[in-house]
C-alpha cells in the first residue's frame, strides 16, 4: 500500500482528539493512522464509544483534530481556516447520514441540486440536470418531482445518496447509511453504494454496528477505545 | 404555518400603524382645515402702542398704565401689500379695515365688527364665497355679507336692509347680498363684511386699513415668514400657529403619542419576528447542520435568515396595507356627517405604504440579526447529531 500522503484520499498521521481542558480533558482519539486510497470502499467498525464518530467528524472537517496531521486528496487541513474548510468540505466529500436529513419543502430533485446551488450561489439548468441524472442512477427516475417527505425511508436514503454524490466527491462518509431501514431497502442502499464505488471509482467509508454490513466491505478498520485495534483486507462474500 | 402566523402577525401591526397614521393625518388635516376656514394664516397689525415715562422731568415714575389700543391704521399699507405680493411664500395679501360696531334692524340691535375687504383679495384668504348660504359675495356700496347667526339674531334675510352704527355715532345703512356659514357659530353671529371704502368711512380709517391678512402656500412656515415680517416692517405679525397656540399644542401631542404607540406596536412586531426565526433556527437545527456538511457557509446561513426576516416583513407590510385600507374604507363608510357626506376624506397614500414596506422589512432584518447569529454559529455535529 502506498504511504505517499499526497497519493491517499485520505491521510491521518497521529490524530488526537480531547475535548474538554485542563483536570477536565479527555482524550477520546490517541493518535490514529489511517489511509484511503482511491476506490476503497472500508468499512469502520467499533463499539458504541469507541470514538467512530468523533473520527467521521474529524475526517468530514465538521471538527478539527487536537492533534496529527490531516490531508484530503493531499490538501493539508491543519492550516485552512473555517471557509477553507468548508469549501473542502463541500467540494471534495460527501455525507450519507443515518438519517437522510432531506429538506422537506424541497423536490427530491431540489435536495439533489442543494450542494451545487450552495457552492455556485443560484440555480441554473445545468445543476438540475446533473441533479436529474444521478436520481436516475439511484433508481427514482420517476420521484424527481416529489416532495422529500412524500418518499419511503428507502427512497429518501437513495436521494441522499445522490445528494452526496452530486459534487463529485474524492470520498463518501457513511454513517449508518442502512441503519434506519427495513433489511430489504438496506440491501437495496448497500448495493447502490457498492455500484457507485465500482462504476465511479469513489473513496467510501462506512460507519457501521451492523457486521454483515461490514463483512461485505473490501476492507475493514475496527476503532476501540480511541486506537486503531485491527485494519485488515477482507475479501467480499 | 409559522411564517403565515407571523405574516399575519406582522400584517395586522402594519395595518394599525397604516390606519392610524391615515385617520391622525386625515384629522388633522381635517381639523386645521377647519380651523383655518375662518382665518387668515398670517394677520399684520399695527404695532402696539407703548407707555414710555417722560425722561425730561428727572422724575421717576411709580407705576406705569398700560395704554389702551386705539383703532389705527397701518402705515403706507398699499407699498407694503405690493411687496409682499412679490414674496414666494405669500398666496394672498388681503387688507382688512375691521372695528366695532351695532347692527341695528327694527328692535334687535347686536355688537357686531365690521370687516371692510376687497372681496377678490379677502376671498382667496377665506374661501367666503364658498361658505355662503344665500345670496351672493358683493360688497359694493351700500351692500355687506352677514353670518347666519346674526340673520337669525336680526331676523333678516337676503334683500333686507340693515343699519350699522360705529362707537363714534357714523352710521350706514346696507342692503344684505349674502348669507356665510364658516362653521363656527361665535363668527356666524359676528362678522359683518362691507366694502372696503364703507369700512373705512364707517370706522373713521379714510384711507387706510387696520390689518392686512395673509395666505401662504405651506401653513408650516407661518411662523417663520411672521417673523420675518415683524422684523423688516416693524408690524406686529400674528401666525395661525401663535394665535392658536393651544390647538397646535393639542395637535402636536396628539402626534407624539400617536408615534409612542407605534414606535411599541412596531417594537413588538419585531419581537414577534424574533421569536418566530429563533424557534424556526432551533427546529431547523439538523437542516441547517446539512447545509452546512454540504459546504454552506456561515455568512450563507446567516443570509438564510436575515433575508426570511425581510421577507417576513415585507410581505407582512403588504398584508397589513391592504388590511388598513379596507379599515379605511370601512371607516369612511361609517362615519358620515349628518348629511351622508364624508366626515372627512383620509387615504392610503403609496408613500405611507411604501415607508411601510420598507419599514417592515427593516425591522423584519434587524430583529432577525440574533436568530441568524444563532443559526451561524450552530455546530454541525450538534445540529446533525442532537
Amino acid at each position: 500500500m502506498a504511504k505517499n500522503p499526497n497519493d491517499s484520499v485520505l491521510h491521518l498521521a497521529g490524530i488526537r482528539k480531547s475535548y474538554g481542558s485542563g483536570a477536565l480533558e479527555s482524550e477520546i482519539l490517541h493518535g490514529l493512522d489511517l489511509h484511503l486510497q482511491r476506490g476503497e470502499f472500508a468499512a469502520l467498525i467499533g463499539p458504541s464509544g469507541s470514538g467512530k464518530s468523533t473520527l467521521l467528524n474529524l475526517i468530514g472537517l465538521l471538527d478539527r483534530p487536537s492533534g496529527g496531521e490531516l490531508r484530503i486528496d493531499g490538501e493539508d487541513t491543519g492550516r485552512l481556516d473555517d471557509t477553507g474548510l468548508t469549501r473542502l468540505r463541500g467540494q471534495r466529500i460527501g455525507f450519507v447520514f443515518q438519517h437522510h436529513h432531506l429538506i422537506p419543502a424541497f423536490t427530491a430533485e431540489e435536495n439533489v441540486a442543494m450542494p451545487l446551488l450552495i457552492a455556485r450561489g443560484r440555480p441554473d439548468a445545468a445543476m438540475f440536470e446533473r441533479a436529474g441524472h444521478l436520481l436516475d442512477q439511484v433508481g427514482l427516475n420517476d420521484r424527481k418531482q416529489h416532495l422529500a417527505n412524500q418518499l419511503s425511508g428507502g427512497q429518501q436514503q437513495r436521494v441522499a445518496i445522490a445528494r452526496a454524490l452530486v459534487m463529485n466527491p474524492s470520498l463518501v462518509l457513511a454513517d449508518e447509511p442502512t441503519g434506519n431501514l427495513d433489511t430489504h431497502s438496506a440491501d437495496e442502499v448497500f448495493k447502490l453504494l457498492r455500484e457507485v464505488n465500482r462504476q465511479q471509482n469513489t473513496t467510501f467509508l462506512i460507519v457501521t454496528h451492523d457486521p454483515r454490513l461490514a463483512a461485505r466491505c473490501d476492507r475493514i478498520v475496527e476503532l476501540v477505545d480511541g486506537r486503531i485495534v485491527a485494519d485488515r483486507a477482507h475479501a467480499p462474500a | 404555518m409559522q411564517s403565515l402566523l407571523i405574516v399575519v402577525g406582522v400584517g395586522v401591526g402594519v395595518a394599525v400603524i397604516v390606519f392610524m397614521s391615515a385617520l391622525l393625518s386625515g384629522l388633522q388635516a381635517n381639523l386645521i382645515k377647519r380651523t383655518l376656514s375662518s382665518q387668515a394664516h398670517i394677520t399684520l397689525l399695527p404695532p402696539e402702542e407703548i407707555a414710555r415715562p417722560q425722561q425730561s422731568t428727572g422724575e421717576t415714575a411709580l407705576r406705569l398704565q398700560k395704554q389702551a389700543q386705539r383703532l389705527r391704521a397701518i402705515d403706507q399699507w398699499q407699498t407694503l401689500r405690493d411687496r409682499l405680493e412679490t414674496w414666494p411664500e405669500i398666496a394672498a395679501v388681503s387688507p382688512i379695515a375691521a372695528g366695532p360696531a351695532f347692527a341695528v334692524r327694527g328692535d334687535a340691535n347686536k355688537a357686531v365688527t365690521v370687516l371692510g375687504i376687497e372681496p377678490e383679495h379677502y376671498n382667496r384668504v377665506v374661501a367666503l364665497a364658498d361658505r355662503l348660504t344665500a345670496g351672493q359675495l358683493r360688497v359694493g356700496a351700500g351692500e355687506t355679507v352677514i353670518g347666519i347667526e346674526l340673520a337669525k339674531d336680526l331676523g333678516a334675510e337676503v334683500g333686507d336692509k340693515l343699519r350699522l352704527t360705529a362707537a363714534d355715532g357714523r352710521s350706514d345703512t346696507l342692503t344684505v347680498t349674502g348669507l356665510f356659514d364658516l362653521g363656527n357659530k361665535g363668527v356666524n353671529a359676528r362678522n359683518v363684511y362691507v366694502g372696503l371704502r364703507t369700512a373705512q368711512s364707517l370706522l373713521d380709517l379714510v384711507g387706510g386699513v387696520s390689518s392686512i391678512d395673509l395666505a401662504l402656500h405651506d401653513l408650516d412656515l407661518a411662523e417663520k415668514v411672521a417673523r420675518r415680517i415683524a422684523a423688516e416692517t416693524g408690524l406686529t405679525a400674528d401666525s395661525w400657529i401663535k394665535t392658536n397656540a393651544q390647538f397646535v399644542t393639542a395637535l402636536t401631542s396628539q402626534r407624539v403619542s400617536s408615534n409612542v404607540i407605534r414606535f411599541f406596536i412596531a417594537l413588538s412586531v419585531a419581537f414577534g419576528i424574533a421569536s418566530v426565526l429563533v424557534v424556526s433556527v432551533i427546529q431547523r437545527g439538523k437542516e441547517i447542520g446539512i447545509l452546512r456538511a454540504m459546504g454552506a457557509t456561515q455568512a450563507q446561513m446567516r443570509r438564510i435568515f436575515l433575508l426570511q426576516g425581510g421577507i417576513v416583513g415585507f410581505f407582512g407590510s403588504l398584508l397589513g396595507s391592504a388590511l388598513a385600507w379596507c379599515f379605511l374604507m370601512l371607516w369612511q363608510l361609517l362615519a358620515r356627517n349628518p348629511d351622508g357626506t364624508p366626515m372627512f376624506v383620509i387615504g392610503v397614500e403609496p408613500g405611507l405604504v411604501a415607508i411601510a414596506a420598507a419599514g417592515a422589512s427593516l425591522v423584519g432584518i434587524l430583529s432577525a440579526l440574533l436568530p441568524a447569529r444563532r443559526a451561524a454559529k450552530l455546530d454541525p455535529v450538534v445540529a446533525i447529531r442532537g
